[in-house]
Parts: structure tokens; sequence; C-alpha cells
């Protein structure tokens, strides 16, 4: 019976447990929240009149270690334009098989167009699904803003968004867009 | 430390010694010091400053401290003298704070848009600021700012807030190009380069200042915003659009070609290419063939698998054997013409091969055989810079051979060089190189060289289209032997001297080898391992034969290789041939009225997917690699390869390196040439009112099929317009500013008219531009009689 001891000390372990915090998480039918800062998933923003943010320039592509974002460029076309100033990202992807988390890209952005966001569950059962799209990334249309394209406010230069004095798109934004609308309509 | 150690003297007359940063070096007399530190390791900042450029000082970057001199000096601008102290920002405080100085001028103005600037990554405003510049900012007022961008052609694109005014693009355009459509206007800090309102950039070679713009300022419409330079892969090619021969750089992103540059190759494009081989690269996306092809027996073209369209190929071909045309396009690379002109001889047995996708003559391959083939070196473009005489024979330079052009006007500008052009009138290009016309109706070349005073030990550059006025080149022969002139053949396409070197001509095998000889026969039959008596000893037809012979039913099937049919001498008659053959294959890259009628359409790589090699008008090889290697196109010679091993051959030559290991085995020609031509000229045509000689060649940028798609350089054509000279246009009652219908039995071609000083009965227009199809509309040449008349839409 020399082993009584051992296997009374072995069940406190047990017993005293019953009575410590519990640790597991009973995800995902509960969803704890991450910290503040935490590298979640990228979001391309947009100025507060929708216009995007980003201007494909890649520095984050530049600056991305992992090498999982691509990004073309192209010309802002009168009547077909997507963000303030001359360019625009046309094609903007990161692949979220490669991504590690670094954040480098987000710091390297010019006009803090991607940041992370919290969002974490990125998994999926197929390769190409887990390759996100521009418009995958790109930050939703909130109350205030139109989708673009659509030309910047009236007198207003692309300095002017960077410089803040954008606070959510004009009546003649609104109305472009409607026209728009209703012209693909009609076609 | 002595920096002329290629050669070997240490102290002559010729050569100084000074001191840069505590470094005593000896340098040739007149060496810059901006020059002397880079050859000894130190980078001195700059901008304005370009090898090629007459020095200005305009940007102020490289400033030295100079022993003995007040202030600090560009050392851009300052030859080393014997005896001076130069101390550069390594080793002196003042340098470094003059740089820093300059610098934060510069930055005054600069805007701060590297993220959307196509210069960003390359830039060296940006890497010199990060070197020579202050991490922040002192000036917090507001920047001067310009409208951006303004077209300076439909091409080229400026953005004067980006300007440092260090007139590169300026000194450019007038030096080099000779085109001085940009300048630098205002003063102060409102200086910017312009441009007049009705004039836009329309210089050939206006994308080498986008090219040396040392910051962001001049931008390519083909190129905005499509790249940055870190994820592009550069690999080093030969351009494929002219006999030239340029080294270039080829940047391609996910097997598309984003853009091409020139590359810095002293012996044959220096720091420069023209804007068609810079721009000109949309064709190799467009309208690829990917897939072989088929047509069934209900008369449509399926896709097929490669085995099958082989075998399809083979058993067609074998149906006709010894009744085979080869047409080849004047493009290929100097070894898949070779296979081709090995399996015409071999799988075809035949010599009814012809490259010469043009005017041509027999004349002219008599002339290719016996002058050109072999004749690698006798002419290279540093001969043409050291030239006191050249004498250029129905050969534009600027629109045939642009980079021929920049090394004329080069010599030219230098004052040593004196050019006789045998034309019908002073082109803009023959002005820029200051050549002195000789007034010449075609068909009357001949009688004029023989009529001209040519100085001894000239150089004698003769175009191609000289193949379309009978006489013309054994005139040129005779008078370059008379005169004891150096003589050089210069064709449009990058393929063609390969090709004549190689053999694809109905009278010759590789090597300058006539067909004729025996032993040269012999020669080839032990490197191909046949017997002499395999290889067919008598010329075959060349491009106009083969052409009639398919129309008589003497010739039952063509191989047609990387040729358009627009290209042809006479369109209309390669279709009719076509027609009239049972059955034809064809090889190439692009789908075009050829490949869609062809009973077998192979597609074949383009010069970005393939080894290969050019050789250049100086008969100079130039091979390239593969650039974009993920694509599994074959190259003409596999296919061939193929095709005669389904005939039961045994070719080898699967691999670019067993085709340049046979290639190389060849050797010179030792035994007999072929003898040089000997055709009398027939002279001008006579004509009447109402009809003129026609004189046309093609422009540098035209319709042509390796430009297609590409809209940007499209728009930078040279206006369309009908030349005629004042005596011929009134005798016809006709103005500038009217409109001319030129016309023969064929069709017609109406066209605005210029009237210019030229010789008189004989109309000018392009070959290839707009209305002006010269091939396709008249089905004529050079030389022939056209009716002209006051024309109407």
């Amino acid at each position: 019976m020399a082993e009584l001891p051992q296997m009374m000390r072995a069940f406190g372990v047990t017993f005293l447990s019953m009575f410590r915090k519990v640790t597991t998480e009973q995800y995902p039918e509960v969803k704890v929240p991450t910290q503040e800062r935490f590298h979640g998933k990228h979001q391309l923003n947009r100025h507060p009149d929708g216009l995007e943010k980003c201007v494909g320039c890649e520095l984050c592509a530049w600056a991305c270690p992992a090498d999982a974002i691509y990004v073309e460029g192209a010309s802002n076309e009168e009547g077909d334009r997507f963000s303030p100033g001359e360019r625009y990202g046309r094609v903007y992807q990161i692949n979220y098989l490669r991504c590690i988390g670094c954040g480098l890209c987000i710091e390297a952005c010019p006009t803090r167009a991607l940041t992370m966001t919290n969002e974490y569950e990125l998994a999926d059962n197929s390769r190409t699904k887990l390759i996100y799209e521009k418009e995958d990334l790109l930050a939703p249309i909130q109350p205030g803003m139109v989708q673009p394209p659509h030309s910047m406010i009236d007198d207003f230069v692309a300095q002017d968004y960077y410089d803040g004095k954008v606070t959510g798109a004009s009546a003649e934004q609104f109305a472009e867009v409607e026209l728009i609308k209703q012209k693909n309509q009609g076609i | 430390m002595t920096l002329t150690s290629d050669n070997k003297q240490t102290n002559t007359e010729n050569s100084i010694t000074a001191t840069i940063d505590g470094i005593q070096v000896q340098v040739p007399k007149g060496t810059l010091i901006i020059r002397a530190a880079e050859r000894m390791g130190t980078f001195v900042p700059r901008f304005c400053d370009h090898p090629a450029l007459a020095p200005v000082a305009a940007c102020r970057m490289c400033l030295v401290e100079i022993e003995g001199m007040p202030k600090p000096q560009p050392s851009c601008a300052i030859a080393l003298t014997e005896g001076m102290n130069v101390k550069t920002q390594m080793t002196s405080t003042v340098a470094q704070e003059a740089q820093a100085g300059v610098m934060e001028f510069l930055l005054i103005n600069h805007p701060l848009d590297c993220p959307v600037c196509d210069k960003g990554g390359e830039c060296p405003l940006q890497n010199q600021a990060m070197t020579a510049g202050r991490a922040e900012s002192r000036f917090d007022i507001e920047k001067r700012t310009f409208p951006k961008p303004i077209e300076l052609s439909t091409e080229i694109l400026l953005d004067r807030e980006r300007c440092v005014e260090c007139a590169r693009c300026t000194r450019f355009s007038e030096e080099i190009a000779g085109d001085p459509f940009i300048e630098l206007l205002e003063r102060g800090a409102k200086q910017q380069v312009g441009i007049a309102t009705d004039e836009p950039f329309n210089s050939y070679f206006s994308g080498n200042t986008v090219q040396i713009c040392p910051v962001g300022a001049l931008t390519s419409s083909s190129y905005r915003f499509r790249a940055r330079p870190f994820d592009l892969v550069s690999v080093p090619t030969t351009c494929e659009h002219c006999a030239a021969g340029c080294s270039l750089r080829t940047d391609y992103r996910r097997e598309t070609v984003m853009r091409r540059l020139a590359w810095e190759d002293p012996a044959v494009n220096e720091d420069w290419n023209c804007d068609k081989g810079r721009f000109a690269f949309a064709y190799l996306k467009e309208n690829r063939l990917t897939q072989p092809k088929v047509r069934t027996k209900n008369g449509n073209q399926v896709d097929a698998l490669w085995p099958d369209a082989i075998d399809f190929a083979a058993k067609g071909i074998l149906q006709a054997k010894g009744k085979v045309g080869v047409l080849l396009g004047g493009r290929l690379t100097m070894e898949d013409a070779y296979a081709y002109s090995k399996f015409a001889r071999l799988a075809l047995a035949t010599n009814d091969i012809d490259f010469r996708n043009r005017v041509n003559s027999e004349e002219e391959q008599d002339f290719l055989g016996s002058v050109v083939a072999g004749s690698g070196g006798s002419v290279t473009y540093a001969d043409l810079e050291k030239a006191q005489n050249v004498v250029l024979v129905n050969f534009e330079p600027e629109e045939e051979s642009p980079i021929i052009f920049l090394r004329l006007r080069k010599a030219a500008q230098k004052g040593n060089l004196k050019v006789t052009a045998i034309a019908p009138y002073l082109t803009r290009s023959l002005e820029k190189i200051n050549a002195e016309v000789v007034a010449t109706k075609p068909g009357d070349e001949a009688k004029v060289l023989r009529g001209l005073k040519i100085a001894q030990e000239s150089i004698i550059l003769v175009g191609e289209r000289a193949a379309a006025t009978p006489g013309t080149l054994s005139a040129v022969i005779e008078i370059a032997e008379k005169t004891n002139s150096k003589l050089s053949w210069i064709p449009r396409r990058a393929g063609e001297r390969g090709a004549v070197e190689i053999g694809a001509l109905p009278n010759l095998l590789p090597g300058g080898r006539p067909v004729t000889e025996v032993s040269a026969r012999n020669d080839v039959a032990a490197i191909w391992g046949v017997n002499g008596s395999d290889i067919p000893n008598k010329p075959g037809r060349n491009h106009s034969e083969i052409i009639q012979a398919a129309l008589s039913g003497e010739i039952k099937a063509l191989v047609i290789a990387g040729l358009d049919v627009m290209d042809a001498p006479d369109p209309q008659a390669l279709g009719q041939a076509i027609n009239a053959v049972d059955f034809v294959i064809t090889l190439g890259i692009q789908e075009n009225s050829l490949t869609r009628y062809a009973n077998v359409s192979l597609p074949v790589a383009p010069v970005t997917e393939k080894s290969g090699t050019f050789i250049n008008w100086e008969g100079r090889p130039r091979p390239f690699g593969r650039a974009i290697t993920s694509t599994n196109a074959l190259t003409d010679a596999r296919v061939l390869a193929m095709m005669a091993e389904s005939l039961g051959l045994d070719f080898g030559l699967q691999t670019i390196e067993e085709l340049r290991q046979e290639l190389s085995s060849f050797g010179s020609w030792n035994g007999k040439k072929l003898d040089k031509p000997s055709v009398a000229s027939i002279g001008a045509a006579n004509v009447s009112v109402g009809s003129a000689i026609l004189s046309t060649w093609n422009l540098l940028l035209d319709d042509g099929a390796l430009q297609k798609g590409e809209e940007h350089l499209a728009g930078t054509q040279r206006p369309v317009v009908a030349h005629l000279s004042a005596k011929t246009a009134a005798e016809n009652n006709l103005e500038s500013g009217d409109k001319v219908t030129i016309s023969n039995s064929r069709g017609s071609i109406i066209i605005k008219l210029e009237i210019i000083e030229m010789v008189n009965d004989v109309v000018w227009i392009p070959s290839n531009n707009h209305d002006s199809k010269v091939k396709s509309k008249l089905g004529a040449k050079e030389g022939d009689v056209v009716t002209i008349q006051k024309g109407s839409f």
C-alpha cells in the first residue's frame, strides 16, 4: 500500500482544479474579443465620401516580407474615378496563406488606406479562397458615403482629402451616382 | 593611382595628375572632375550630368570643393587640370553642405507624390535625397503647383511639378535626336519645360527622355501607373524591330512585358533606342496563337494536339514533296531561319526558299550572295562615326534604321562627315545629318551613281529598296569597287541579315555557299550528315517566282512562317497563291488572315519566349536569352525538328545549344562565291501629265504587324501626306492641301498633298500608314508609274 499517499496526492490535484478559474474558451459559441491592437485581417479604408484611400502605390507589397500582397495601379479617368488624385489600385490581393500578420504593410501605407482589423477567422477549405481580392478587403460603405466610381467633391483637389477637409459625400456626388445607376438600368 | 591603365603609358603629354580626396589620380587631359571621381569609385551626386550630353551645370547638385577657388564648383562642368586638388563630399564638409543646400532648394518645389510617381523606386532624386538631403523639410509654405500632367505627345506626359530643370530632355532632343520640340521656358521658380501648342513631341526618339529624366517629370502613357521597379524582372534582350540590333532591357511581371528600355551598348546603340523598339511590344499579347489548329475535311479549323497537328502537316508535305515553297517573314532569329533552310533542303528537297517578304529581285539575291553573305564587320557603327564621306542609296536612315541615323548625326554634328543621299527629296532626317541630296527619280539611281563624283574610300550604304529598281545594286557594286569604298547593305527587318548568312535564299546555302558549287554542297552535306547529292543543286525560286509557280500549279504546298500578308510585295497575289495550292502550313505567333486560312496553323514563340540571335546590319551577332520562361511556346526550329522526325529524318536541333553548335561548325566559305550581278539599268520611266513615278518607303512608325495594339505610339506617327514638286503639281493642276488620288489598275489611294522641293515627275507617299497602303491598295513598288489627279471624298 506504499502507493496510497502518491495516489491521494494525484487525485488532490484533480480535486483542487475544480475550484480554479476555467481557462477553456467556448469558441466558436463564445467569441472572446482580441486585444485592441491585434493584427487581424486587413481593411482598405475609404475617404468619408466613399472614394478609396488606396492609390495603388505598391509600397505595402514592397514592405511585405512574405510576398503576400499583389497590387496593380491604374489611372483614374474622367467619369471613372475611384480615388482622389491620378492613381488608384485596380488590383489588390492579399494572400492569407502567406501573410504572417507582421503589420509592416500598414506602416508602409502612405495614405492610411491599409489598416488591420481584429478579424482573425482566416481559415477556409481551399487555397484560392484565401487570396482575398480588393472587394473582400474594402471597408463597407457607411452612411454618408457613396459607392465609387464618382467624382471628387466639387472644387476639391486631392490634397483637401488628405488634409481632412472632406466630411461626407456631397449632394452632387449622390446625384452623380444616382444618375449612373439609372443610366445602367436604362441600358 | 593610375586611371589610364588601359594604355600603358603612365605620364604622357596627354595626361595630367591631380588629387581627388587626397588620392593622386592620373587621367587624360580634359577629363571632367565628376568622371574622374566616378572612375576611382566616388559617386558625386548629380542630375543634369549625362555622359552622352554636353555639360551644362544646370542642377548644381555635384558641387565640390576645389583648392584655390572661393566657392564650391560644379564637378560636371570643370575638367581636371594639372595639380588640381579636389575634395568631394567624402572629405569636405564644404562640399557636403553645398550639396545638402542644393538638395533642399530642389525639394522646395518638388511634390511629395512619390507613391503615385512612376519613377518611385528607381529615382535619382529619391536616392540622393536620402544620401544628401535632410530628414525633415524646413519649408512649410505652399509649393508651386502646375496642372498635371500635360501631354507632350500621345506617348509622352510631362508633370512640371516634379521637374528639377536639369535640361537632360531638352538637351537630348536638340543634341542627339535633332528634334528640338521641347525647351525650357520662363525663369527662376517658374522655369519649366514647355512645348509649342500646335506641335506635339513627335520625335522618333522621345522615349529616351523618359529614361534619362532623373525625376518623374517625364513619363510614358503606356507604362503609366502599371508597375513598380521592384516587382519587375529585368532581362537583357535584343530589339526585334529592325536591323540595328539595339540592346534592350525587357522588364516583365507575371508573364507580361511591362516596358522596354535602352540598354547601354557603346558599340551599337550607345545609350539610346528608338520609340518603336521601346514601346511596340503590345503585339506580344495581341491575338496570340496558343493551340495548333488543323483544317478538317468539312473545311473548319479545329484545335488539335501537337503530335496530331505535326503528323497532319508532315503528311500534307509528303504528298507535295519537291513541290513545296517556303516563304519566311524576315523577322526570324538566325537559328530559326537556319532550321527552315535545312528543312527546305533535306525534308522538302527544294531550294524554293526566300526570306524576303518585300520587294525583291534576282539581282538582289546575287548581290546578297556575292557581297553581303559572310562579310560581317566590313562597316560598323564606329566606322560611320569616323567616316569622312557616306553615300546613301535608296536608304532613308531615320525611317529605316534609326540608330544609324543617330550615329550619322553624331558624326555630322562633329563636322567631319559629308553625307550624300541619292533620294527624291531632302527629307527631315537627311536635313538633320546635313546631307546633300542628289535629287533622283526612282529608276535613275544607277545613272546618277555613275555620274556622281564619289570620294575614294567612302562608305556606301544601300537600303533594301534598291531591289525595286533593276541595275541599282549592280551599279552600287561597280562604284564601290571603282572608288575603293566600303559597301554595306541595310535591311529593315531584324532577321534579314541572319537569313542571308544561313542561306534562306534560293541560291545560297549557309555561310554564303552557292547551291551551284559541288564543294559547297559537300561541305554542308557533311555537317548535315547526308550525301552531297541529297542537296538540290539548282537555284530555287525566289519569293515572286514561288508565288507565280503556286498560281500556275507547279508548287502544290506552301510553308509560311512569321509572315503578315500585308507585308508581302503583292498581298493580292499571295492571297491567290494560297487559294491555288493544295496545302498550307503556317507558323506564327499571331492569328492573321494567313493562319486562319492554313490547313495547319502552328503557334510558335515570340522573341520574349525563346533564345536566339539576330545578326544586325553590320554582321554583328546579337544573341539574346529567353525572358519569359514559364510559357510552353516552342521555337520554329523545334517545331521543324518535330516535323522532320515525323517524316523519318533525324534533325537534332531540338535545343538552342544544338542549333548554335551546328551553326558554328560551318565556318567561313573560302571557295567560289556567287557572281556579282551586273544588270543593266532601264532608267526611270517616262511620264506625261496625269501620271508620275511612285516613290515610297516605310516610315519607322506605321501600321506594321509588330506595332499593333499600341495606340499611344501610333499617335506619334508622322502626318500622312503625299509629296510632289511645285512644277509637277502645277502641271496637274494641284495645290498644297488638295486631296490627290494616286491610282493604278489595281486601286487607288486618296491622300492630302504637300508640295515640297523635290525631283519632278515623282510622287512620294508613305508605304503603310492609315489610308496610304501602297502594297495592298496598289500592289505597286518604287519606280512604278501611277496616275495622279485631283481627288475628292
